[in-house]
């Protein structure tokens, strides 16, 4: 590859290589290659999905009912996203209508994993690019607990609790046995808190820890187990029974006495413990600009939780729905994933094989055959590749396009979507403008690895906010009377057309998700996914144009060069999950032979 | 630096020598084992650095990592600060790239012959293992570098244990359980998808506490927890017997808890610790919260119908259809149904007695 322009980056792989595999704290597998001028400035970056589960073709000839079930296993950690997709592909395939607690209760759950998974990800997978552990045994005690009662009036904050978590951690670290904390980059100048901060973080980054188990009960208690929870074409598994013998058996007052009991502590949680360290993070942070990539320029959302039942329209969503593209922010582009003309796939630079690679397929006409073949200037061999070849194949991940754009899906597009819609969006916009006017920064320093993850937090908040509204909403309902689950009325496959298809579509915590659907004779005829990760972390396409990881990596500053401090930090910015990006699989699936291999 | 010990770690918790026996014949009880065994685990966990774990991920959903940390008892942190040493867990770890794979490389080194290995997820085979590739390898070489020196090895969830989903028909990539690609080592099967947290748990303190495998039936999973089937222990199992069932979704009977059989259950044929554990932190299972099991700790799960067909359509639990014809009309038949419950079970006692010599 000679030295090229796209998208406003200038590409050059002339300096030197660094490879980064395994990508760690993320969900799934993936290899990121670098170049590095000789500033250690990155001029060329190259995002790798590896690996490929297939999921598509198994799905076919099965009963569209039980597809939630596969596509829920495509991720664990963004878990019963998928499964609510699913559920939607089938039922607007089928056209279903569900009574109005169901979509409340989808809508709890939905969020409750919002709430989860981004708590989550701030204190497990991403804290420690900003956070040095091993700082934190320095810091004082006594200064700890006035920088945290500072910021926030969460209790637990005293001189004693913090110098008790200390301790711990530093008999943990003179063990010699450093666990998961081995060999981090600790003590890179990349590293911006004082020890007090960073005391402070890791003494949460535990809290969060044993917390986060409580938040997944709201799904334990709707749909029977968490990770992956039951769900139902045509409404919820789960039935109300409020007044009648045997409520017992059902979601009765003492479950929505637990469901309100922990959306309000998970609330708390993050008022009191994730925004302020966010914030005080984000203080030592600010100057650090870089990761912005593709945000400003190109960003999608297809926007969810749907206030009333059965209205997928963008007015109905309390998420919002919308495309930007060009960098032009005064123009908000309407979404469709039924137009062939919007959403494309793109294979050129994917181990994948289309008749015409020039062109891109609509979901609905997918091809998905593997070509497992490197590129002419790769450094290895097949099975041991040592640099990839970014002029040919390079990744397990499709490049889709929206009409023709890449673009950067997940927390920051949609907060961004829904900042510049204040009339639909208002809680959005104040949230944004309170917590600029606190950094002292411009609305354009969302564009950053730093803004994407305080978009994350922002939205966390208003996920928490919406959790509360919509168990509000179940509330009233029943008191109306209503307690239905669930519209049986084409639970029989015979009651089915003979052909039908559908699209379906959610926002997961990580971005833009879509299923698409044909159902033949009752049986699944054809299923395609295009997930978030595979927005974000996809390959070039024909015209060279780079995804949004790869962007976001352009034009930073290593510290120290062989440690990938900083690629890490902006790749974990997005919550990159590698499971849901690649598991599409050929369409004709044919039976292969069974060997068992020593 | 010496290593800690499991005991030193609690003392330094503040934990009094007095409530840390304490808790070891408390742990000894809930085990099941007489008083004397008491001692054993307090010179266990006196004399034992914490055991070194690998964890290694291949084709997977990362549901079973997201499972371990809800265990509530004993808490996920506790695990890894206190109990063992998590030292590589690409999950989890703070380092990346070179300096991960460093780390993998020093542990198997340093603690030659006495790492637990445990694998989250399958290696696929086709297209020369690299349909899933760590550190531009084929992830199965990994596997079976890393299980060369393992002392033994867990397979977590449904993707270790069979195969799971990436391995329901036509397993286009050719996902293989780990037993299939090692077999020359210690497995213990901990299936599900996932698995209960603390049945995770469960599994690795048993293991550093006694310092053995949990007894394992003949598929190779603990009996302490998948020795009887949902259904046995199902608080639903009443109306089973009365003949009460759920007849379509949100109908009285489902509003009123009855049994989730004619549904699809597949409570009957799943052999699994969720009606008697319950899940995160036993607030509910799925047949209580109104969908019947759809059997996700059983060997190809996926590939047995559907999931809302009756286990009428199971071959070797033939005898169910039995139940089900008549289970609404006919007490007594219901109750023979009970006794073919038993039977079965019976049967797997004594295949499992047959073979476990074996496996140790």
């Amino acid at each position: 590859m000679a030295a090229y322009e796209t998208q406003g980056f200038k590409m050059d792989n002339s300096g030197k290589r660094v490879v980064v595999d395994p990508v760690c704290r993320i969900e799934g597998h993936m290899r990121v290659e670098v170049n590095l001028n000789d500033k250690n400035v990155i001029t060329n970056a190259v995002s790798t999905g590896t690996m490929w589960r297939g999921l598509e073709v198994i799905l076919k000839g099965r009963d569209p009912r039980d597809a939630w079930a596969f596509t829920e296993r495509i991720c664990g950690v963004c878990t019963g996203t998928h499964a609510l997709t699913s559920v939607r592909a089938v039922e607007s395939a089928l056209n279903i209508q569900i009574p109005e607690n169901a979509n409340t209760i989808r809508n709890i759950m939905q969020l409750n994993l919002y709430v989860h998974d981004h708590l989550v990800h701030f204190y497990h997978l991403h804290a420690l690019d900003w956070v040095d552990v091993v700082s934190a045994l320095s810091a004082d005690p006594k200064k700890t607990s006035e920088l945290a009662q500072s910021i926030s009036d969460w209790p637990l904050s005293s001189p004693g609790y913090f110098r008790d978590v200390q301790n711990r951690l530093k008999k943990f670290v003179e063990s010699g046995q450093l666990g998961p904390f081995m060999n981090g980059y600790w003590g890179n100048p990349a590293y911006k808190l004082p020890p007090e901060a960073n005391l402070m973080a890791v003494t949460h980054y535990l809290e969060a820890l044993d917390f986060q188990k409580e938040i997944v009960k709201i799904h334990t208690i709707f749909g029977g187990k968490n990770p992956h929870p039951n769900w139902l074409v045509g409404g919820v598994p789960c039935a109300i029974n409020i007044n009648d013998t045997g409520a017992g058996g059902a979601i009765n007052m003492e479950r929505l006495n637990q469901v309100k009991s922990i959306i309000d502590r998970s609330r708390e949680f993050i008022e009191k413990v994730y925004l302020p360290d966010l914030l005080a993070i984000a203080t030592f942070y600010k100057g650090w600009g870089f990761g912005g990539g593709l945000s400003g320029k190109n960003m999608l959302s297809y926007g969810d939780i749907p206030q009333r039942a059965n209205d997928y329209t963008a007015a109905n969503l309390l998420f919002p729905r919308g495309a930007i593209i060009n960098g032009d922010l005064s123009k908000i582009h309407e979404v469709d994933l039924n137009d062939p003309e919007q959403i494309q796939e793109f294979v050129t630079h994917s181990w994948y094989k289309y008749p015409d690679e020039t062109k891109g397929l609509h979901p609905f006409d997918g091809i998905t055959e593997p070509n497992f073949e490197l590129g002419p200037k790769t450094k290895g061999t097949k099975t041991r590749i040592e640099e990839l070849d970014e002029s040919a194949k390079y990744s397990w991940i499709k490049a889709p396009r929206w009409r023709g754009n890449a673009m950067e899906v997940g927390p920051l597009s949609r907060m961004v979507l829904g900042y510049l819609q204040p009339k639909q969006f208002p809680f959005i916009k104040e949230t944004i403008d309170g917590v600029l006017h606190k950094l002292d920064l411009p609305v354009t320093a969302l564009f950053s690895t730093l803004g994407r993850t305080a978009a994350r937090g922002i939205e966390t908040l208003y996920c928490a906010k919406l959790q509360t509204e919509q168990f509000d909403k179940l509330i009233a309902n029943l008191k109306a009377g209503d307690s239905a689950t669930a519209n049986v009325e084409k639970w029989d496959p015979a009651s089915w057309p003979k052909e039908a298809r559908g699209a379906g579509f959610t926002e997961a915590p990580r971005g833009a998700l879509g299923h698409w659907i044909k159902i033949k004779d009752t049986k699944i005829d054809n299923y395609q996914c295009v997930v978030p990760t595979t927005w974000n972390g996809g390959p070039r396409d024909p015209k060279g144009q780079i995804g949004a990881f790869e962007a976001s990596l352009m034009d930073t500053p290593l510290a120290v060069p062989d440690q990938p401090l900083e690629i890490l930090r902006t790749l974990h910015s997005f919550d990159p999950c590698l499971a849901c990006s690649t598991h599409v699989m050929t369409p004709d699936g044919s039976e292969l032979t069974q060997v068992t291999v020593r | 630096m010496a290593s800690e010990t499991f005991y030193e770690v609690m003392r330094r918790q503040g934990i009094t020598r007095r409530s840390f026996m304490k808790f070891c014949s408390l742990t000894a009880a809930s085990l099941g084992l007489a008083p004397a065994f008491a001692s054993k685990i307090a010179n266990a966990m006196e004399t034992k650095p914490r055991t070194p774990v690998i964890w290694l991920h291949g084709l997977e959903c990362t549901c079973c990592s997201e499972s371990f940390i809800r265990s509530a008892h004993p808490l996920a942190k506790d695990v890894v600060l206190s109990m063992l040493s998590l030292d590589y867990d690409d999950t989890l770890m703070a380092a990346a790239g070179h300096q991960a794979e460093a780390a993998l490389e020093e542990i198997k080194k340093k603690y030659k012959g006495n790492y637990i290995l445990a694998v989250e997820g399958n290696p696929p085979l086709n297209e020369d293992g690299m349909y899933c590739i760590q550190g531009g390898r084929p992830f199965v070489e990994v596997l079976k570098e890393t299980a060369a020196d393992a002392k033994a090895i867990i397979s977590w969830g449904a993707c270790a244990s069979w195969g799971c989903v990436q391995a329901a028909k036509p397993n286009p990539t050719r996902a293989t359980p780990v037993h299939k690609v090692i077999t020359d080592k210690p497995i213990i099967k901990v299936p599900g998808c996932p698995p209960i947290a603390e049945v995770m748990t469960g599994v690795i303190t048993y293991m550093l506490t006694f310092d053995r495998l949990p007894e394992l039936d003949r598929q190779g999973r603990p009996k302490m927890f998948y020795g009887q089937r949902i259904h046995d222990k199902c608080y639903r199992r009443p109306h089973f017997d009365a003949g009460q069932f759920v007849e379509s979704w949100d109908d009285d009977g489902a509003r009123k808890g009855f049994c989730l059989y004619k549904m699809g259950c597949k409570g009957p044929t799943t052999y699994n610790a969720c009606s008697t554990m319950r899940w995160n932190g036993g607030v509910s299972f799925p047949i209580q919260s109104g969908h019947g099991c759809i059997g996700c700790s059983e060997e190809g799960f996926w590939d047995k119908g559907g999931f809302y067909n009756r286990v009428t359509n199971i071959n070797q639990f033939g005898i169910e259809a039995n139940a089900d014809k008549v289970g609404g009309t006919l007490a007594g038949v219901a109750g023979a149904a009970v006794v073919a419950h038993a039977a079965v079970s019976a049967l797997s006692r004594a295949r499992s007695g047959k073979t476990e010599q074996g496996e140790k």
